[in-house]
C-alpha cells in the first residue's frame, strides 16, 4: 500500500444500525467534514485520521467516507445509490482504496450478504465484526479465523460502543490489505457475452462488477462515464434477453446459498429464546394507548425545553452579542462602513446564531430518540395517522418542532427515506406557528382583542391558541394538496429495521448536534448574511434628498437623553423615506385591499429577515409624536383611518395581519435552510410563491368579509 | 418466480395474518419487493411472526431473520405466506 504521504481512501460500509457512526466516529474523532454527495442531497461524512504503525512506527494518513447505511448494492432509494455507484464506478470521485465492512455479529447472515457482495467487486476489504459483546450474551459462538479463511479477507471482531478492538483494526487497515481472490459467490456463469462485454470495454478486474453495471445499464446517469461509452454498453443489450429484476433474485438467493454454507462452518447459535428486555419495554412504548400517552408526554418534555430552556442561552448570546456589537460600533469610525458592519453583517450574524441554542436541543433530543431505539416506534405509531395526508410516521417531529422554530424542524426532515413525503414535509413546516411568530401575535391580539373572560378562558388565549391550531390545521390541508401535485419519480418503501431499546451513546449524540450545528451555521449562514445586507441596505439607504437631509442630521446628532426623543422621531422619518420605506408605499395599492397601509408595508418588508422585526419596526415608526409616555402598542390603537376616522387597528385588520403572518413565508433563515436541504433554489422559491399567496388571499378575504 | 406449486394454494397473504401468527415465506408477488426484502434477510422459506400491529391496523411489526421490520399493510399484501401452527 502507498506510503506515509498520500492519503490512502478508505470507505466504510455496512448496515443501518450496525454502529456505524460510533466506529467512525472512534476513527476520526473531531476530523469530520459534512457535504453532500454530488448531484444528491444525501449526507456525505468524510474523517481524516492518523494512523502509527506499531511497529515501524510510521504515520499513515487516512481519508475515511461514510457511505449511507445499506442492506446491500442494490439500490431503492437515493441513499442506497450512493453504495453502489462509489464501489462500482472505478472513476467516482469517492472510489476508495480499501473499504472497511461493518457487520452485526448477532445477524450474521444479513451482514455478509452486502459483505460478500463488496469482497465479489475485488477492492481491498477489512471485515469489522462488530457487537461482540451481544454475540456472547446471547450465546452465539462465532469462529473468525475460520470466517476469515472462507472469506479471504481480514476479520476483526469490534466492540464500536466500547472502543474494544479498535486498535487492531486501525492497524489492519495500515498494513497491505489483500485483493480478495475468490468470489463469494462465482457470478461467471450468468450471461457470460454481456458480462464479458462489459468487463473489456470498462476494464473491469471483477466480474460481479461487471453483472451490478448489466442490471443497471439503464441508470448510469451518476456514473464518470462519457455518453458514448454508455450506449456502448447498452448496445451488448441488444437482441439479448436480459431480465435484471430475475438476474438480480436469482443471484441473491444463491448468493445467500453459499453465505448459508460458511455460516455453518463458522457460527454456532444457541436455540435458548427469552422474552427480551425490548420485547417487554414494546408493550408499553407502542401500547395503543400508553404509546400515544407517552409520545404525547416526550413531545411535550421536548417542546417546553425548545421554548423554556433555551431561553436562557438564547438571551445570554443576545445580550453578549448586543454588548458586542455596541463595542464594535463604538470602536470604528461612525460612517457608512460602521453602518454596513454593525447593522447589516454583525446584526445577520446575530440573527445566526440566536437559533444555536434551540437547534442544539432539538438536535440532541432527536438523537437521543434515534440512538436508544424509540424513534423507529414514533413512525411505528404515526405512520397511518400522517399517510392520510400524504406525510409520513417521521413527518410527526419536524411538524411539531416546528412550533417551535421551522429551522431546526427541515433540518430534522433527513430522517424521512421517502423523498417525496419528506418534499411535502418541508413545505408545510413553516405553516407551524414558530416562536417568532408569537411576539406579533400578543402585539395583535392585545390590540384588537379585549382582555375579558368567557368563563375560565380569557379570550385572548383563546384566539391565540385558534393562530395555532389555523396554522396546523393549514399544514394539514396543505400536506394533502402538495402531495397531489408532487409526482414521484421512484418507488419507495417505508420497511425499516426496528431496533432493540439501546442505551443512547452520549459522544455520538455530541457529534450529532455539533454536526447540525455546523450546517447551519456554515451552509444556511452565508444566505442569512447575504439577505442581511441587501435589508440593511433597503432600510438605511434611500433616494432623492429628503433622505440624505434626515439621514445628515441623525449622524451629527451627539447621543444624549435630551434628543433621544428628537432622534427617534428622525429615524422613523429617514425609514420613510428609505427604500425600504418607499417600497412599502409602493406596496400600499397591492396591500390595500388586506386593510394595510404603507406603514404596515415597511414591516412587511422588514420583517423578511425575522417574523419578529415586526415589532421593532413598528417601535420605530411610531415613535413620531410627542407622547412620550405612550407605549408603541398605545399609539398603534390611538391610530385613526384617515378616511373613515375609525381606529386604523381595527378588528378587522388586526385578523387579516395576523393571518397574513400565520401563513407567510416570512423567515429568511427558513428559504435558506430548505435550499440547502433540497439541494436548489427551486424549492424554496416555490415555497414562498405559495405560502405568500396563501397569506395574501386569506388575509383579503377575511378583511373584505370583517371590514 | 420461486412459487411452489403444491404451495400456492394455501398460501395467504401477509396482510392477512392475525397478531401471534406465525408463517413461512413462500413467494413476492412483486420483483423490486422481493429484493428488497431479500436484502433485508427475508429470504422464502424464513419463519415470519407477526408481532403487533400498530394501534391503527397499520403498519405491522413482524420479525423475521433475527431482527423485527416493520412493514405496511399494502407492502405486506406483496408477500405470499404460508401459515405454521
Amino acid at each position: 500500500m502507498q506510503k506515509s504521504n498520500k492519503k490512502i481512501k478508505v470507505a466504510l460500509i455496512g448496515n443501518p444500525n450496525v454502529g456505524k457512526s460510533s466506529l467512525f466516529n472512534l476513527l476520526t474523532g473531531l476530523h469530520q467534514k459534512i457535504a453532500n454527495f454530488p448531484g444528491v442531497t444525501v449526507e456525505k461524512k468524510t474523517g481524516s485520521a492518523t494512523i502509527f504503525n506499531s511497529t515501524t512506527g510510521e504515520a499513515n494518513n487516512l481519508e475515511i467516507v461514510d457511505l449511507p447505511g445499506t442492506y446491500s448494492l442494490y439500490p431503492t432509494s437515493p441513499d442506497e445509490r450512493i453504495p453502489f455507484e462509489v464501489l462500482c464506478d472505478p472513476n467516482n470521485e469517492d472510489h476508495p482504496d480499501a473499504v472497511i465492512i461493518l457487520a452485526d455479529g448477532t445477524n450474521l447472515k444479513r451482514s455478509l450478504f452486502l459483505a460478500s457482495q463488496v469482497i465479489d467487486l475485488k477492492i481491498p476489504t477489512v471485515l469489522a465484526l462488530n457487537m461482540m459483546d451481544l454475540v456472547q450474551s446471547q450465546g452465539i459462538k462465532i469462529k473468525p479465523d475460520e470466517l476469515e479463511r472462507r472469506l479471504g479477507i481480514r476479520v476483526c471482531p469490534i466492540i464500536a460502543r466500547k472502543g474494544v478492538g479498535i486498535e487492531e483494526l486501525k492497524q489492519a487497515l495500515i498494513n497491505d490489505i489483500p485483493v480478495p481472490t475468490a468470489d463469494v459467490y462465482d457470478t461467471t456463469l450468468i450471461k457470460p457475452s454481456i458480462l464479458n462485454g462489459i468487463r473489456k470495454e470498462l476494464n473491469l478486474k471483477s466480474n460481479y462488477a461487471a453483472l451490478q453495471i448489466a442490471n443497471h445499464i439503464n441508470s448510469l446517469e451518476h456514473f464518470n462515464l462519457p455518453e458514448e461509452q454508455i450506449k456502448k454498453l447498452q448496445n451488448l443489450f441488444e437482441g439479448a434477453d436480459y431480465d435484471a429484476n430475475k438476474i438480480q433474485s436469482f443471484e441473491s438467493l444463491e448468493r445467500y446459498k453459499s453465505i448459508q454454507q460458511i455460516i455453518d462452518s463458522c457460527v454456532r447459535v444457541s436455540d435458548e429464546k427469552k422474552v427480551s428486555f425490548s420485547t417487554r419495554l414494546d408493550r408499553l412504548l407502542v401500547h395503543r394507548i400508553w404509546g400515544y400517552v407517552i409520545f404525547l408526554c416526550i413531545l411535550f418534555i421536548i417542546f417546553q425545553s425548545i421554548f423554556s430552556i433555551a431561553e436562557f442561552p438564547m438571551n445570554f448570546i443576545d445580550e453578549t452579542f448586543t454588548g458586542f456589537i455596541d463595542l464594535v460600533s463604538n470602536l470604528l469610525p461612525k460612517g457608512v462602513l460602521n453602518d454596513l458592519i454593525v447593522n447589516g453583517v454583525l446584526a445577520g450574524i446575530g440573527g445566526i446564531i440566536i437559533f444555536v441554542p434551540q437547534i442544539a436541543m432539538l438536535f440532541m433530543f432527536i438523537a437521543i430518540l434515534e440512538d436508544t431505539g424509540y424513534m423507529a416506534r414514533v413512525s411505528f405509531l404515526m405512520d397511518k395517522l400522517m399517510r392520510n395526508f400524504g406525510l409520513n410516521g417521521r413527518s410527526v417531529i419536524p411538524l411539531m418542532s416546528g412550533v417551535a422554530c421551522a429551522v431546526p424542524a427541515i433540518m430534522s426532515t433527513r430522517t424521512i427515506s421517502s423523498w417525496k413525503e419528506r418534499m411535502v414535509t418541508i413545505l408545510v413546516t413553516p405553516l407551524m406557528s414558530c416562536s417568532a411568530r408569537l411576539p406579533v401575535y400578543t402585539l395583535l391580539i392585545s390590540l384588537i382583542i379585549p382582555s375579558t373572560y368567557v368563563g375560565v378562558f380569557n379570550i385572548q388565549g383563546l384566539v391565540l391558541m385558534s393562530l395555532y391550531l389555523i396554522g396546523f390545521i393549514a399544514a394539514l390541508v396543505a400536506s394533502i394538496v402538495i402531495s397531489g401535485l408532487i409526482k414521484s419519480k421512484q418507488k419507495s418503501y417505508f420497511i425499516m429495521e426496528i431496533p432493540v431499546y439501546r442505551m443512547p451513546r452520549w459522544t455520538n449524540i455530541g457529534y450529532s448536534i455539533l454536526e447540525k450545528v455546523k450546517i447551519f451555521l456554515i451552509d444556511a449562514g452565508k444566505i442569512i448574511i447575504a439577505i442581511s445586507i441587501v435589508l440593511w441596505f433597503l432600510s438605511s439607504r434611500g433616494p432623492g434628498d429628503k433622505f440624505e437631509k434626515v439621514n445628515q442630521e441623525i449622524e451629527q446628532m451627539t447621543d444624549n437623553t435630551e434628543n433621544s426623543e428628537k432622534k427617534l422621531a428622525l429615524e422613523s422619518q429617514r425609514l420613510e423615506y428609505s427604500y425600504a420605506g418607499q417600497l412599502g408605499h409602493l406596496l400600499e395599492p397591492v396591500i390595500k385591499p388586506l386593510g394595510f397601509d404603507w406603514k404596515i408595508g415597511i414591516a412587511l418588508v422588514t420583517s423578511f429577515a425575522a417574523r419578529e422585526v415586526f415589532v421593532g419596526t413598528m417601535t420605530t415608526i411610531y415613535s413620531v409624536g410627542n407622547d412620550e409616555n405612550l407605549t408603541v402598542k398605545e399609539k398603534m390603537r390611538m391610530e385613526k383611518d384617515v378616511v373613515t376616522g375609525q381606529p386604523r387597528y381595527s378588528v378587522a385588520v388586526g385578523w387579516s395581519l395576523m393571518l397574513f403572518y400565520a401563513f407567510a413565508m416570512q423567515c429568511m433563515s427558513t428559504l435558506a435552510v430548505v435550499k440547502r436541504e433540497t439541494g436548489s433554489w427551486k424549492w424554496p422559491v416555490i415555497q414562498f410563491v405559495y405560502l405568500s399567496a396563501l397569506a395574501y388571499f386569506t388575509s383579503l378575504i377575511v378583511y373584505q368579509i370583517l371590514k | 418466480m420461486i412459487l411452489n406449486k403444491e404451495m400456492s394454494t394455501t398460501s395467504k397473504k401477509l396482510s392477512q395474518l392475525k397478531k401471534g401468527d406465525k408463517c413461512i415465506v413462500d413467494s413476492y408477488k412483486d420483483d423490486s419487493m422481493q429484493q428488497k426484502m431479500l436484502d433485508m434477510g427475508c429470504l422464502p422459506g424464513e419463519i415470519i411472526t407477526i408481532d403487533r400491529f400498530a394501534p391503527l391496523g397499520c403498519p405491522i411489526a413482524i420479525s423475521v431473520a433475527g431482527t423485527m421490520l416493520c412493514i405496511r399493510k399494502d407492502e405486506a399484501e406483496n408477500i405470499l405466506v404460508k401459515l405454521v401452527d
